[in-house]
């Protein structure tokens, strides 16, 4: 249907500064008519919006934004940004005054927030946690690899990891000073229960998992961790 | 028979991208293939410096991409080996003058009449680096044994793997075997183990490198050098020959395999 194939060929959706239009591959006439079909269509939804748009590598020239522009300001949209990857149509926008950046976070870089989960799940993550990716949870993180330095786990419960660490660890990041973290070889950068932190522990010769907690005396301290020995209250 | 495009990165900058293609490159044209090298870094072209072919810079990647010339009239022809090509970033541009479908198409236009394409990627994550791997087939990810070049190459090969671009090949170059049998150095072992990549050769340090890029001259066209001798294996990996390995597990294992690299065995 003509209307499936427009939907399809356009992605709108809410960002910080406005209202972001992304584009599928596409002629021009093709992109713009969807648009155009989408507004005429959700009107009330559109009315005093700031749009910005995503034309990935579409290459477009003065008229093209000019004529779309006084369009979408005809229906009190303002169109303030186009993103692009082509340096034409890059160079069109900064002539017509728009902005050619829009802050948008990068989405294989930030996961998923939750507000909260209830205690029995926990996110579960299979591979190793490389330099420069941040994990945040509301409950366990339980990770099958290694935790490389430069990578941040965040949880607000505990964090089990099956594997090396060495990047930073948050566990009750929320202030729980009952959370505690697991590891197989626990020679992290930095370790931080609640509002406790250590920081770099040594590596180790012939590393053996550890578990890290807050002590009675309040501080947070790793010991070797025994079969049945466990410390762990809950 | 269509071209293997490889790329080669890094993220951090000076751990020796450029001299790695530039060597693999020379490499795979002695072994008779055809090459098209092409300098991904738009503003700080050096490939055709280390490649000895500055001076015949006419047009760039950039003439190309915005219809200033044909892909033929960009591509200069190595002085030695006459299979092999570059096609020289812009200096006077930068990043943003490419985009990653521009790559694609130079790449598919070239595929055809090559062997392989090798791109030379600029230091870091960003747009340039985007660029570089758009057209990918396989990349080399080259770190030296240092802990910031580690993390920052395990950073790349993250955004790889999101990418779904699939696990790079890793390249330890400028490996110091005295340092780090002393334990002064990380070993390729140590790289290895945080990586967790697959590792296609070992490039011990070696000041003819350095020379041989000063020159133009790049190192593996002098038998007798050991870095030359590394290039030489990798191009043979890529072309898919099993050149005997490093057994990784234990350490005097790799050691010999360090040594017969080499060529002190």
């Amino acid at each position: 249907m003509y209307m499936d194939s427009t939907k399809s060929l356009i992605q709108i959706k809410g960002i910080r500064d406005g209202l972001l239009a992304t584009f599928a591959e596409a002629s021009w006439e093709e992109q713009r008519n969807a648009l155009m079909m989408q507004i005429h269509e959700r009107s009330a939804f559109f009315q005093g919006a700031r749009l910005a748009m995503d034309v990935g590598s579409q290459v477009l020239k003065v008229n093209d934004l000019v004529e779309l522009r006084d369009w979408l300001s005809e229906r009190n949209i303002t169109l303030w940004a186009v993103v692009s990857e082509s340096a034409t149509t890059e160079h069109t926008s900064q002539l017509l005054g728009l902005a050619t950046r829009i802050s948008r976070p990068r989405p294989e870089e930030t996961k998923h927030v939750l507000e909260s989960v209830s205690n029995d799940t926990a996110l579960f993550i299979s591979k190793t946690v490389r330099s420069g990716t941040r994990i945040e949870y509301p409950g366990t993180v339980v990770i099958f690899g290694d935790v490389n330095p430069g990578a941040e786990i965040i949880a607000q419960g505990n964090v089990i990891v099956w594997g090396r660490v060495r990047g930073v660890i948050h566990a009750g990041s929320k202030g729980d000073r009952e959370a505690f973290i697991c590891a197989l070889d626990l020679s992290a950068n930095q370790l931080r229960i609640a509002d406790e932190s250590s920081a770099m522990l040594k590596p180790q010769k012939d590393p053996k998992p550890e578990i890290a907690s807050i002590n009675s005396e309040g501080k947070l301290h790793a010991e070797v961790w025994h079969t049945g020995e466990t410390t762990i209250r809950k | 028979m269509t071209a293997q495009v490889i790329t080669v990165t890094s993220g951090k900058g000076g751990v020796g991208k450029t001299t790695a293609v530039a060597n693999l490159a020379t490499a795979l044209a002695m072994d008779g293939k055809r090459v098209v090298c092409i300098d991904g870094d738009i503003g700080l072209r050096n490939l055709d410096v280390v490649m000895g072919l500055e001076n015949r810079i006419v047009y760039d990647i950039v003439d190309v991409i915005e219809g200033r010339c044909k892909l033929k009239q960009a591509m200069i022809r190595d002085k030695h080996y006459p299979e092999m090509h570059l096609i020289p970033a812009a200096q006077t541009r930068d990043k943003n003058a490419v985009s990653p479908s521009d790559m694609i198409r130079i790449c598919k236009d070239l595929r055809a009449d090559a062997d392989f394409i090798v791109i030379d990627s600029p230091a870091g994550i960003e747009r340039g680096f985007r660029n570089a791997i758009a057209a990918a087939d396989s990349v080399l990810v080259v770190t030296n044994p240092e802990v910031s070049a580690v993390r920052d190459a395990d950073r790349v090969v993250g955004i790889l793997e999101a990418e779904e671009k699939g696990s790079p090949a890793l390249i330890i170059n400028r490996l110091n075997p005295t340092l780090v049998k002393n334990n002064d150095m990380l070993s390729a072992e140590d790289v290895l183990d945080l990586l967790g990549i697959r590792l296609i050769g070992i490039v011990p340090e070696d000041e003819a490198v350095i020379i041989g890029s000063n020159r133009g001259t790049p190192i593996v066209t002098d038998g007798k050098s050991k870095a030359g001798q590394a290039f030489r294996n990798i191009a043979k990996r890529l072309q898919g020959e099993d050149i005997p390995f490093m057994d990784l597990a234990p350490q005097s294992g790799l050691w010999n395999a360090i040594q017969r690299l080499t060529g002190r065995k």
